[in-house]
């Protein structure tokens, strides 16, 4: 099986240039009683962006929503596996996931802003876990650091479902960088947004790796080689049950993934031959 | 003059069709006309309904005490002050126990229930309590209520009778509400690493709230016009003191159904006077709601 763990070679790799934020130690998702991501080994180097690119349905929002136990609230998802962060296993029952989550924040596919004022919707996550700071001052500078704030400035107690679809993905991101996480998942953040607005969001990410690890699903591979340091490529199978189910083919630093991938699947998926 | 039909240039696919287009607009035109009839027989029959009331009602309701005195042997004289504060605090006792008992409930089953085949009976069920008529819970009520708790035939037993019958509706229509909350409102919450009970109260309950209130109004506007369960609990059609939670009681539609059972003609003014102090009552609680809903920032 030409299934690839890219786990050895990062070890070294990964670990010379950055520390590891996660460590994903053979994590395994079913959906509904099937397998619907085989076992996944991947370290997630701090203060980079990787990108996770892969057809549909190969399981790279699954996995995202492994990093923050956003799988929790699925019903019919089962995570198996260990998965570190920052050496604590997050799927040890002793994990509170409220708590993780506030370290691991997450923007999600559509915008999806509280119907609240612009200033609520940022200050509802500080608030909610009873930060003790200047509130109007990290509004500000959350909507500041997202980019945003010049928009909405004037218009704080106006309703953040009232702005365009950028301006409330912008929102959406003000609002989770206002908890101070560590990690910033992003599952399609630009999906639902025109090309303005996407290379608003592209050069927001770039400013934010600074101070943040960012994991970003997305489905357009430009956008990947554009912005990602690090890129897994994922791919689907069918099962002996005739069921599709995802799997992590390859890990590699960008550049690498776009000139000179290691596995033939990542090759033909990039050079356009599927997918 | 050329149609379109006749260019040679036509697509040859067209043949392929028998597009029709006049004959199912035709159709379409058809079904509007009758659901405009619909609508046009309820508001007539609704307003056939006010203008009689009103006719028969209006003189004797601007009679001067018939709000504020009590029921009198003559059809003229008296009023209905007891009935009146009777159903009112009927309506907010109603309310006050129907809507936290309801909304928790509704909000246990949507958000924290698991979903398995005991919790879809109970939603059965409940739905089907929806349905059940008012004198079945009258006589729940005068079991609970009269005799096992001994209240007797109290204002308090029939508050909380009226409350039974409501509780079903307002647990659905709380239910549909809490349901018609979108996903991703709940996870943009869990995602900034806020609790669920945070996340209910500041974000599931609000969106909710105009949909609640919607089965509320429809729920108690119900029990303040039912008069079956309350005669099987109870209610006088005379008094002349205003009642109090442990005391004899009426109610409005009591006080009709009493007034048009007597002979003499004049009562039968009285009725639809009465009617209309109901009427008025039920527009006034959709008012309140409607003002709530209004003023609610979500």
């Amino acid at each position: 099986m030409a299934y690839y763990h890219s786990k050895n070679r990062l070890d070294t790799k990964a670990e010379q240039q950055n520390n590891v934020v996660f460590d994903v130690e053979g994590v395994k998702v079913y959906y509904d009683g099937f397998l619907a991501l085989l076992d996944v080994y991947l370290k997630i180097p701090e203060k980079q962006i990787t990108a996770f690119i892969g057809p549909s349905g190969c399981g790279k929002s699954t996995l995202l929503r492994c990093f923050n136990r956003m799988n929790d609230l699925i019903p019919k998802a089962k995570v198996e596996g260990r998965l570190y962060y920052r050496d604590r296993n997050i799927y040890d029952p002793k994990i509170n996931s409220v708590k993780l989550r506030r370290q691991v924040g997450m923007v999600f596919q559509r915008p999806n802003p509280f119907p609240k004022s612009i200033y609520e919707n940022i200050a509802f996550g500080p608030r909610a876990n009873g930060y003790k700071g200047n509130m109007d001052e990290l509004v500000e500078d959350s909507l500041r650091r997202a980019a945003i704030w010049d928009e909405v400035k004037d218009k704080l107690k106006a309703k953040g479902t009232a702005l365009s679809g950028g301006q409330q993905q912008r929102l959406c991101i003000a609002r989770a960088i206002a908890m101070k996480p560590d990690v910033l998942l992003m599952d399609e953040p630009c999906s639902a947004l025109d090309p303005i607005s996407t290379r608003q969001v592209e050069e927001l990410c770039l400013e934010l790796k600074e101070q943040y690890t960012i994991i970003m699903v997305t489905h357009n591979m430009q956008q990947a080689s554009r912005i990602a340091d690090w890129t897994a490529f994922f791919n689907t199978e069918i099962d002996e049950h005739g069921k599709r189910r995802g799997k992590l083919v390859e890990f590699s630093p960008t550049e690498q993934m776009f000139s000179s991938p290691t596995t033939k699947e990542a090759e033909e998926y990039i050079s356009g031959r599927f997918g | 003059m050329t149609t379109i039909e006749q260019r040679d240039n036509y697509p040859k696919s067209a043949a392929e069709f028998t597009e029709n287009v006049e004959k199912r607009e035709k159709i379409g035109k058809v079904f509007e006309i009758l659901f405009l009839l619909g609508l046009l027989l309820g508001l007539f029959v609704l307003a056939l309904l006010l203008f009689d009331v009103l006719r028969d009602g209006l003189g004797r309701f601007l009679m001067p005490g018939f709000l504020t005195e009590t029921p009198s042997r003559f059809p003229d004289r008296g009023g209905i002050r007891p009935a009146i504060v009777s159903s009112i605090l009927l309506g907010i006792i109603v309310i006050l126990t129907t809507v936290p008992i309801g909304v928790g409930a509704a909000l246990y089953l949507e958000e924290y229930a698991p979903k398995t085949w005991w919790t879809a009976i109970i939603e059965i069920n409940i739905s089907n309590l929806a349905g059940v008529p008012s004198i079945v819970y009258g006589l729940l009520g005068l079991g609970v209520f009269n005799y096992l708790l001994g209240f007797g035939p109290t204002l308090i037993s029939g508050a909380l009778t009226l409350s039974l019958l409501s509780l079903p509706v307002i647990i659905v229509t709380a239910r549909e509400a809490i349901r018609a909350v979108p996903d991703s409102l709940r996870y943009a919450s869990y995602g900034l690493g806020v609790t669920k009970w945070q996340t209910i109260s500041h974000h599931v309950i609000p969106y909710a709230v105009p949909g609640i209130l919607t089965g509320v109004i429809i729920s108690v506007s119900r029990a303040i016009g039912d008069a079956a369960s309350l005669i099987v609990v109870g209610a006088v059609a005379f008094l002349t003191f205003n009642p109090g939670l442990f005391n004899r009681f009426m109610a409005l539609p009591i006080q009709i159904y009493s007034y048009i059972t007597r002979p003499e003609p004049g009562f039968a003014n009285a009725a639809a006077a009465t009617i209309i102090v109901l009427i008025i009552l039920v527009l006034a609680l959709n008012g309140m709601a409607i003002y709530i809903r209004q003023r609610f920032y979500y």
